[in-house]
């Protein structure tokens, strides 16, 4: 749920999605679902020569699988609170496993 | 068996490794280095991760390795390219490994 909810707050800001297939474009993300499935707004291809077929695709539907990287906005984002949340989900996800582990 | 035994281990929350994600945990903000498939390698500050090894990373340097047989001579040529990235959201599927950086003593 971390990653969900990190996305979640990166609503609304420009991003750079880079594909599995090298693929990439620039857009403004919409929405992001539990699978890192992302919405991308008002999208811009970086290689319109090699994918002409993008030319009129404004919006997007990316599944999140395919995503290798987003580039992320520098100063969205707080580094400190990123890590404190990473070392609490951590946390969590131990706990967790230790009470199912008891069932 | 709801009974906590003497050595439950969640009571110390800083550096106690019960599995192998907590080695991970121990390199928050400090550099590390990735090793992905097809052949790339990142080097810069872990900020984040989850369970599944997505991860969120400051300073990048990625560098891809690709290998080209030239056609007239046969020989291997390998070509290294490099980028920088200010922060960068890495797919855990796409993670083979996570370690410390080879600093170079040069």
């Amino acid at each position: 749920m971390l990653f969900f909810s990190f996305f979640k707050s990166l609503v609304g800001k420009q991003v750079i999605v880079e594909f599995k297939n090298d693929f990439m474009l620039t857009g403004t993300l919409h929405s992001v679902d539990q699978y890192l499935n992302m919405k991308v707004t008002d999208i811009t291809v970086h290689n319109p020569e090699k994918y002409p077929y993008m030319i009129s695709v404004k919006n997007a539907f990316i599944r999140g699988s395919v995503i290798r990287y987003v580039h992320l906005p520098v100063d969205s984002v707080d580094t400190q609170l990123l890590q404190d949340a990473t070392r609490k989900e951590i946390l969590q996800n131990r706990q967790q496993k230790k009470t199912e582990a008891q069932v | 068996m709801s009974q906590n035994n003497g050595e439950e281990g969640s009571g110390d929350l800083s550096t106690n490794i019960e599995e192998p994600i907590d080695f991970v945990r121990l390199s928050l903000n400090e550099h590390v280095m990735i090793k992905m498939r097809q052949d790339r390698h990142i080097c810069g500050i872990l900020q984040s991760f989850d369970q599944h090894l997505n991860l969120i990373i400051s300073d990048v340097v990625e560098t891809i390795n690709t290998s080209e047989i030239d056609p007239d001579s046969a020989e291997e040529i390998i070509h290294t390219t490099t980028r920088e990235i200010p922060l960068l959201y890495v797919r855990g599927d796409s993670v083979v490994l996570v370690s410390k950086p080879n600093r170079n003593p040069n």
